[in-house]
Parts: structure tokens; C-alpha cells; sequence
């Protein structure tokens, strides 16, 4: 199905918002200034995008340590976001979470995570409550490579099957788990849906460095989860990681000319440009002004997040309970 | 003596236990890395560089990189041990005994017992714990305080690379199942330590690492030098502490604390455990239940408060015992005559 200019535009844009947030944080975080650990998403935006292009407020998604993009794809504020990042009382979080576990119920996004698949079986709560609700809002729960083998995602994904949650199992395999390689740490013949099969899902497949296989993929799997009585269902993306799999990480696991080859050849943005402006759906001007307007949001979003005000010693104690 | 890291001396603490006995294999995520990549094995060596060169030198079968299944890991290492093996499995994080405390707990920690004393289960769980790094609040935790509680496990804490020498040692040759906590903060923190391959601690052993007769300090892990900055700082006012390390909190060496504070009649009890159900607490009621007639104060605690460990620079540390709050307490129960 076409996606009208409009649709075209709004993907492209959060697609660039995420990669920009992303290449911000990798030369800030070089300066010391921002603290912790952080995992960039870098290279997968289009698995995001693509999911939650089809999302509402309504529908959540359950995220990783590697959650910015999900979380802003989602909708989250590029500002709040910074700002928690840069460890700011105006930060998503006032500046309690950090990277690893922004959250914005308000917007249907229920938090990334600091325990590699902790995800999946929250997200079939929240499916569950979607079969309850009836109607028609699903759970998403993403996960990469590494989290496919934890026992959670195995029981999340029986559970599902068993409660029949509306919920949706995306797993982006971006080929690594930290240092190993998902073909030595997958043990399915190096397959990640076919698991989900097992369990008796529904599964598709799709290419994750694409945003139009990903949108496509995904419309036909919510048509099918949407559907009250249907339960879950799974996806695997091919997708690749820019980045090391924190700041910092040496990266020895990469292959000669690896990174400047999926760069090169993988990126889903320079994909769709070259894809909507071949099928002149969109031109060159349309994208650079869109690319134009993301690095001034960018910029403000670094400049408001340096500005904010810094939490105090007694905001340590607030947040642990609503009443006590 | 040879000098090192803390973190090296695990390594080559482990290193010299597999040369010695075949039967030590190691096992965790990412402790080879690089499997399954066009960069190949030994790609990190385990992030904290705590195993790094162990597969090239022990190759495949005793250096098993594991996904990440911590459950199993855990698991593994209990089957492991009962089948006759040494495991040594790393949690990259102590915060994970979360997703794997079933193993741990329920398993490993109570085989002997619920098999009247049949079996031994000589595994020893590796894991990274404590705050310093902003690295919020799953990934910053102290674990010291829940495992403790656990009948069945021995808890070791280092906080030398002297220390981890002699206790992993004999955690490694120790039959029972031992939980080894290294404090990231610490890994890089340099020391004299024992070239004797055979130089071990005992378990239960406290070590006094400041002495003087007006106030007892107990303390662990990045903490402790904390405390030792204090005891210095008031040996020059003409006050003396006891600085006490217990080294392993199951068992523990009692006698050290009770003896000093005997001298003293003034504790406090630093950690970085929260305060309910804790380790401070548990001492600081151990010395009043035993040591009552000797206290000319009430003993006191400084620990992080009862909150999850937050992620902000300015939090972090406003969480964390600091040298002010420790001296603050410590002047606090000489305050009493
Ligand atoms: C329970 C748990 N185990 C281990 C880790 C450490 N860890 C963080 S991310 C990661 C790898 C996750 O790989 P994958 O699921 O493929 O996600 P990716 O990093 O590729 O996005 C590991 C081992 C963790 N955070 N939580
Ligand atoms: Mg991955």
C-alpha cells in the first residue's frame, strides 16, 4: 500500500531523529560529560520506525538497554530524552533512570531495560490486558539476538501463546550479543523466528535495514493481532548495529571493513532516500529540509539538556513508593 | 610479590587454580567473546578482562562462552560441581542473580543440606557488584546483604588484589559453594600480592587495616577506603580507629569485631547495602546482643538509603555513603561520654 507524502515524510523524519540523536550521543558522550552506560541504536532505526509508524498512544512497546530509538519512534520527547540522558532533574525521568530506562507511559512506551529480557514477558502482560480491553491495541515486545536465548523470552513467548495476549514479538538480530556473534549464541540452525514458530506463533520475516519492509511486514502483522482471539505473533529483523555495543567498545569481534561495508551498503536511511526520491515519490530538497530541521531539534534538545537544572541530594529520596 | 590489579589478580588467580586442576573450568557471557564473529574467539576475554587469554591456553571445554541464559549459567555451574567439576561462573553483573536466583538459592546453596550431607557442591559464582559508575539502578547493586542471608553459600568480598589472591584461591579449592564479590570500583586498584601459588586465605578471617582503641570501623568493598580516609584523617587529631575488613561476611569472623569493640565501646558499621535487613544492621545487632556491657555509645550505621540506586552524577553520589557521612558518624559516637 502507498504511504501518502505526509506518511513518507513523518517516517523519514523520525528515522533522522534517531540516527542524529545518536551520532549527537556518541561525540558528547566522548567529552565525559554525559555519565553511565550507553547502547546506541544506530543502524536499526528502521525497525522502530517501521513498527511504530503503525502504533498509537494505546498500543505499548516494552524496550531494551538499546531503547532510544524505540523510544522515540514511540514519541517520546526528543527534549526529555536528552535531558535525562545528560542525567538532568527536566530529564523523561528527572534524571533517575539514565539510557538504559527511559519510559513514557503516557505514550504507550513502558520502559527500556537494564536486564537483557525482562522485556518480553512484560509485554505479554500488557497484550494481555489488550485481549481483556478488546479493543483491537497490542503489546510490542522487542528484543535482539541476545535476549532470544534468555529463558524469560522463552516463557514469555509460551505464555502468550497459552493466555492468547495481543502481543507481538519483535526480534531485531543485529548479529551480536555484546562481543558473540548470534550464529555461535543461537543455537536454531542461526534462525530466531522459526523458535517463535515452535511456540506455536505466527511469524513473519523482514529486513530490517529497509523501512518499507518493515512497514509492510508489520501492517500485515497487526492486521492479524488486531484481530480479537488471534493471540501473539512474531518477527525477526535483519538489521546491524553502527555502533560498539556500548560507548567505548573496541569492537575486535568486527570483520575487516565491516562497519564501512554496512554503512555502505545497510543503511536505512541513505535506502530511503535513494528509494523514495528513485521512485519520485520525494525529492532531494523535501529530505535535505527534513535533515535540516532534525539538526536544529537535535542541537536544541543538547543545548536545553546542558542548561537544565541538575537534581539535588533530597531528589534521591522521592519516587520510591506513591504513598509509605 | 608481584604487583597488580585487582582485576589481574583474578584473572591470574584463575589461571593458576586451571593449571593446577584440571577439574576448573570457567564459564560465563562473553568471557571469551568474539565466538561466532569474523574477528574470532578473544574478542574481550569477559568484560571486565577477568578471563581474558584463559581460552586460548585452556581451550573450548573449560572456558565456556555461554549466551546469555543466566538461569542456566547459574544452573550449569551446580550441575557442573556435582558431577565432579570446579566451575567458576562469572554473572557480568551482580544484579543479575535477579533473573537467576532460583539456581543459587534454592539449588546450589541447599543441595548438601536437603541431601543430609551427601553431596558437595564446590562451585564459586563470580560477580561484579556495587555503584560508582552511574549505571543506575540495575546495574549498580549491592547483593551482599540478600545472598548473605542464604544458608548454605559462603560470601566472600575482596577489596585488595592481595585479598582476591588469597580468598579466590581457596573459594576455588573450598568444597562448599562460594559467592566471590569483586566491586567493579575496584578493579583497577593496584596492590603487592603473594607470588605463592598456594597462598591462601581462610574464610572467617577479619583483617584490621587501621588500628587504634577509641572507635571500631566495619566496612567492605570501595567503602572501606573510605573509612580508612577517615581513620587517617582522625589518627592526626590524636583519635584512633579499628578499621576492620571481615573479608568474608558468611562466615564471619565475629571475634574480630567483638574483640575490638571491647577496646573501643564505639561502632560504626559502614555499607553499601540498603539499611533494611542489611549487613550494618545485622553487625550492629550482633554487637549489641554480645557486646552490650562493653558500648559507650549506641553503634551506628551509614549506609545508602532505603532507595533503588539512582542514575544522575549529583544522585549517585548523594546516595552513597561518602568520607563526610562516615566521619560524621564516627564523630557522633564519640560524642558520647
Ligand atoms: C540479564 C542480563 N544479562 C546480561 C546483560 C549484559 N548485557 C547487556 S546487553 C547484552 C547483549 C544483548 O544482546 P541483544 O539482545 O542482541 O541486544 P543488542 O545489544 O544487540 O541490542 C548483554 C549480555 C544484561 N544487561 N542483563
Ligand atoms: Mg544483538
Amino acid at each position: 500500500m502507498q504511504l501518502s507524502r505526509d506518511q513518507l515524510l513523518q517516517a523519514y523524519r523520525q528515522m533522522k531523529v534517531i540516527r542524529e540523536f545518536e551520532e549527537r550521543l556518541h561525540i558528547d558522550i566522548q567529552t565525559g560529560e554525559i555519565a553511565g552506560f550507553t547502547h546506541l541504536y544506530c543502524g536499526q532505526e528502521a525497525v522502530a520506525v517501521g513498527v511504530c509508524e503503525h502504533l498509537s498512544t494505546d498500543d505499548k512497546i516494552v524496550s531494551t538497554h538499546r531503547g532510544h530509538g524505540h523510544c522515540l519512534a514511540k514519541g517520546c520527547d526528543v527534549n526529555g530524552m536528552m535531558a535525562e540522558i545528560w542525567g538532568s532533574r527536566e530529564g523523561l525521568c528527572k534524571g533517575k533512570g539514565g539510557s538504559m530506562h527511559i519510559a513514557d507511559i503516557d505514550k504507550g512506551m513502558l520502559g527500556a531495560n537494564g536486564i537483557v529480557g525482562a522485556g518480553a514477558p512484560i509485554a505479554v502482560g500488557a497484550g494481555i490486558a489488550a485481549k481483556i480491553d478488546g479493543k483491537g491495541h497490542v503489546s510490542i515486545a522487542f528484543s535482539g539476538d541476545g535476549a532470544c536465548n534468555q529463558g524469560t523470552t522463552f516463557e514469555a513467548m509460551n505464555m502468550a501463546v497459552v493466555t492468547k495476549a495481543a502481543c507481538i514479538f519483535v526480534f531485531e538480530n543485529n548479529h551480536y550479543s555484546e562481543h558473540t556473534g548470534f550464529e555461535y549464541a543461537v543455537g536454531t540452525n542461526k534462525d530466531i523466528a522459526s523458535r517463535a514458530e515452535a511456540f506455536g506463533m505466527k511469524i513473519w520475516r523482514g529486513d530490517g535495514t529497509d523501512f518499507f519492509s518493515v512497514y509492510e511486514t508489520m501492517r500485515e502483522v497487526l492486521e492479524y493481532v488486531r484481530v480479537p482471539g488471534n493471540g501473539p505473533a512474531a518477527v525477526e529483523f535483519d538489521t546491524e548495529r553502527f555502533f560498539g555495543h556500548f560507548e567505548g567498545d573496541p569492537q575486535r569481534y568486527r570483520g575487516p571493513g565491516e562497519l564501512d561495508r554496512i554503512r555502505e551498503t545497510r543503511d536505512c536511511i541513505k535506502k530511503f532516500r535513494a528509494s523514495v526520491t528513485g521512485a519520485g515519490l520525494l525529492t532531494d530538497a523535501d529530505i535535505d529540509a527534513v535533515d535540516a530541521d532534525v539538526m536544529d531539534a537535535i542541537e536544541t534538545a543538547v543545548a536545553k539538556a546542558k542548561a537544565a537544572d541538575r537534581p539535588t541530594p533530597e531528589d534521591v529520596l522521592s519516587d520510591v513508593y506513591i504513598s509509605y | 610479590m608481584a604487583r597488580m590489579m585487582y582485576r589481574e589478580a583474578v584473572l591470574s588467580t584463575i589461571a593458576e587454580e586451571m593449571e593446577r586442576d584440571e577439574n576448573v573450568v570457567v564459564l560465563g557471557e562473553d568471557i571469551v567473546g568474539g565466538n561466532g564473529t569474523a574477528g574470532g574467539p578473544e574478542a574481550i576475554g569477559g568484560i571486565w578482562s577477568t578471563s581474558t587469554g584463559l581460552y586460548g591456553k585452556f581451550g573450548a571445554d573449560r572456558v565456556i562462552d555461554t549466551p546469555i541464559s543466566e538461569s542456566a549459567i547459574m544452573g550449569a555451574a551446580a550441575g557442573l560441581a556435582l558431577a565432579g567439576k570446579r566451575p567458576v561462573a562469572e554473572l557480568m553483573f551482580a544484579d543479575f542473580i535477579g533473573v537467576s536466583l532460583d539456581q543459587i538459592w534454592n539449588q546450589l546453596a541447599k543441595f548438601r543440606y536437603m541431601f543430609g550431607g551427601k553431596t558437595k557442591c564446590p562451585a564459586v559464582i563470580r560477580m561484579a557488584w556495587g555503584a560508582g559508575y552511574n549505571a543506575a539502578a540495575q546495574h549498580s547493586q549491592a547483593v551482599h546483604q540478600i545472598l548473605t542471608g542464604m544458608p548454605g553459600l559462603k560470601v566472600v568480598m575482596p577489596s585488595t588484589p592481595a585479598d582476591v589472591k588469597g580468598l579466590l584461591r581457596t573459594a576455588i579449592r573450598d568444597d562448599d559453594p562460594v559467592i566471590f564479590l569483586e566491586h567493579k570500583a575496584l578493579y583497577g586498584v593496584k596492590g603487592e600480592v603473594s607470588d605463592d601459588k598456594d597462598f591462601m586465605i581462610p574464610f572467617g578471617h577479619a583483617r584490621l587495616t587501621r588500628a587504634g582503641n577509641d572507635v571500631t570501623i566495619v566496612s567492605t568493598g570501595l567503602l572501606l577506603g573510605f573509612c580508612e580516609a577517615v581513620a587517617d584523617k582522625l589518627a592526626a587529631e590524636g583519635i584512633g580507629c579499628d578499621v576492620i575488613d571481615p573479608r568474608t561476611t558468611s562466615p564471619l569472623d565475629e571475634e574480630a569485631i567483638l574483640d575490638s569493640v571491647e577496646v573501643t565501646g564505639r561502632l560504626v558499621v559502614v555499607d553499601e547495602a540498603t539499611p533494611r535487613c542489611g549487613f550494618a544492621g545485622d553487625i550492629c545487632a550482633m554487637v549489641a546482643e554480645k557486646a552490650f556491657a562493653s558500648l559507650k555509645a549506641p553503634p551506628l550505621s551509614v549506609t545508602p538509603p532505603h532507595t533503588p540506586v539512582p542514575f544522575a552524577r549529583e544522585l549517585e553520589t548523594a546516595y552513597l555513603p561518602s568520607i563526610p557521612k562516615i566521619e560524621a558518624a564516627v564523630r557522633k559516637v564519640l560524642s558520647y561520654r
